[in-house]
């Protein structure tokens, strides 16, 4: 892992009227590492995510992502970045392979160049055999791979993914996971949310957010010490019965 | 201009493989000319009369001649009881009743005037209103006839006063049909604007798509055009479409240019398309979409002068078709096919909906642009 910061973020503040939805949250995330962006259903994470993507503008802060601006490049941040969201986002109608031409054609990539990409990613996936199916025929597995393999295909700087494994069976998370790691080792940096406590494990850092603050982040077993836990799982709900007492 | 070219390529397979879209763009215009042209007619044929001749005499005989002459009346029932009479207008047997009294002949013999009744279902108010107007000038008719013959002089000398004649213009033949096509040909084309954009746009809001849209490079105003463009081809194709099925099942007049009409088109639409967005930027779901889409519809077709003339309707109604973009395309079409129209006459209606179609365009890419 290289020491530069791909993603960083000081004092970054968003307010809905009364409501604080991130209170100052400073964090720096490096390039190739999976960071596990966790906290209880409602802490801020989507909210956090959706100004990281430059979907929504912060209300203070400095926050430059891939190098660009969260105020004035999101243009920039978002042509540097993949993301995966919640809901599944890739289209029913269309087939695996029209899907991918739409995606990777809008990031600019040239037809020969998606042509043999598409090729090696969907022998890799043993999708080859499949590749004019439309995507609804599909079992919401494969689905899932498949889309956050067109998050990662046009190579971007950082992919956001928000609770990518939501639904999946524990044999499908094990060979995502595997993805996410292969992304990680080719430089890809990883930003993930998750509520599966195993998957914290997984991740090199992780940051646990409490009613819009972060309120723990480190490595998973700096944390186990810290809090002087066995698992992930146990390190999560003492930070949130702390809260709630 | 690329990214344009994706989205474009990605909604016609969708289109093409939509089970619904595809047939129904085919379908809807035939189903539409040939049962809302036929159906939707307010030629007076078959007037069903029910005949109450209390009189019996030479001139009821001749009366009732009258009406078994005309092309317009059946005679359904020729009683002389009021009871029998009044029953089939109640069972909606007949449509009028026409009563003449006993001494009719009699009393126009000694005082030189009778009446006759005239009973009109006026359940359907129209259609009450031009039976009485056929009616009361088969009456009046015989009547002239009749003073004619009476005071021993020609006919044509005695009714000279004043003789109204008729010439219909543009439509010579009354022919309903050439009214109506027109008409539903630019319900067809709003119907695609509106309901279909509205509905393909917020579809992507429902599946999700949206959101990894958003965050994907591609610009607002490149998407607004990639998902509209498709309907604005679309529905001018249903207008050629159309326009070719009126020739070939009505064979509808084209006097007009139609380089001008699909010009109009062109503009009437990007109205139409701002209207389709405005309506999915603020809705959330297709249901929602489809919801207000035919709340807006509906008012804009009935007021629109499809089925009634705008000229009838009451003077607050006509100020509100002014911001009905339906009245101005079927107003112009009827005069570009039916009357031959230039762009010098039709200039006002197409500068107001290029300014309709800046307005509204802008209102909507405005709402669209805070709203996602």
């Amino acid at each position: 892992m290289e020491n530069v910061p791909v993603i960083h973020v000081e004092n970054m503040t968003k307010k809905f009227g009364d409501f604080t939805a991130n209170d100052k949250l400073t964090f720096e995330v490096f390039k190739g590492e999976i960071f596990g962006f966790l906290g209880a259903n409602g802490a801020g994470k989507t909210t956090a995510m959706k100004i990281l993507c430059g979907l929504s503008s912060p209300t203070s802060g400095t926050i430059r992502v891939a190098g660009y601006d969260a105020y004035t490049q999101t243009e920039m941040i978002k042509k540097h970045i993949g993301y995966m969201s919640q809901k599944f986002s890739l289209y029913e109608d269309l087939t695996i392979v029209e899907n991918i031409n739409f995606y990777a054609g809008i990031y600019g990539l040239k037809k020969t160049e998606i042509k043999e990409k598409t090729q090696n990613l969907l022998t890799k996936l043993q999708l080859w055999d499949e590749k004019d199916k439309l995507i609804k025929s599909l079992p919401l597995g494969w689905k899932q791979k498949l889309a956050f393999s067109v998050a990662v295909f046009h190579e971007p700087g950082i992919v956001f993914l928000d609770e990518p494994t939501s639904g999946v069976d524990p044999i499908t998370r094990r060979q995502f996971w595997e993805m996410i790691y292969e992304a990680a080792y080719h430089g890809i940096t990883v930003f993930v949310t998750t509520h599966y406590m195993d998957e914290a494990e997984y991740c090199d850092r992780v940051s646990i957010m409490v009613d819009g603050r972060i309120e723990a982040m480190d490595t998973p077993s700096e944390l186990k010490k810290k809090y002087q836990a066995e698992t992930m799982n146990d390190v999560f709900t003492k930070l949130a019965r702390k809260q709630n007492n | 201009m690329k990214t344009i070219g994706h989205i474009l390529e990605k909604e016609f397979i969708q289109i093409r493989r939509n089970r619904v879209m595809l047939p129904m763009m085919i379908v809807m215009p035939i189903v539409q000319l040939l049962i809302l042209v036929h159906a939707a007619t307010f030629e007076m044929k078959h007037i069903r009369m029910h005949i109450l001749d209390l009189d019996k005499s030479g001139i009821s005989r001749q009366i009732i001649n009258k009406f078994k002459g005309s092309p317009f009346y059946e005679i359904i029932n020729f009683t002389a009881s009021d009871a029998d009479a009044e029953n089939d207008l109640l069972n909606n047997n007949a449509d009028v009743i026409l009563k003449i009294p006993s001494d009719f002949e009699k009393k126009l013999a000694l005082e030189n005037k009778a009446k006759v009744q005239i009973i009109i279902n006026a359940i359907n108010a129209t259609t009450a209103g031009l039976i009485n107007a056929y009616t009361s000038s088969i009456l009046a008719d015989y009547n002239k006839n009749l003073i004619a013959e009476w005071t021993n002089a020609p006919a044509l000398l005695k009714s000279i006063s004043i003789r109204t004649t008729y010439s219909f213009w543009y439509n010579p033949e009354l022919n309903y049909s050439n009214f109506m096509v027109p008409g539903i040909l630019v319900l067809l084309v709003t119907m695609i604007g509106v309901i279909m954009s509205s509905m393909n746009i917020v579809r992507e809001k429902e599946i999700g798509t949206i959101e990894q849209i958003n965050v994907t490079p591609i610009k607002k105003y490149q998407f607004i055009i990639g998902k509209l463009l498709p309907f604005w081809i679309i529905a001018l194709f249903e207008l050629g479409f159309g326009l070719f099925l009126g020739k070939i099942l009505f064979n509808i007049p084209i006097v007009g240019n139609l380089g001008l009409l699909f010009a109009f088109a062109s503009v009437y639409l990007l109205a139409i398309l701002g209207i389709g967005l405005f309506i999915s930027s603020v809705n959330n779901t297709q249901q929602q979409a489809m919801f207000i889409s035919w709340f807006f519809m509906v008012i804009f077709i009935l007021m629109s002068g499809l089925f009634t003339p705008v000229e009838s309707m009451p003077q607050w109604a006509q100020y509100i078709n002014i911001i009905n973009p339906v009245a101005y395309f079927i107003e112009v079409t009827r005069m570009i096919l039916l009357k031959g129209s230039g762009l010098a006459d039709i200039k006002k209606h197409f500068v107001s909906i290029a300014v309709y179609a800046v307005i509204i365009i802008n209102l909507a890419v405005f709402k669209y642009r805070k709203t996602n």
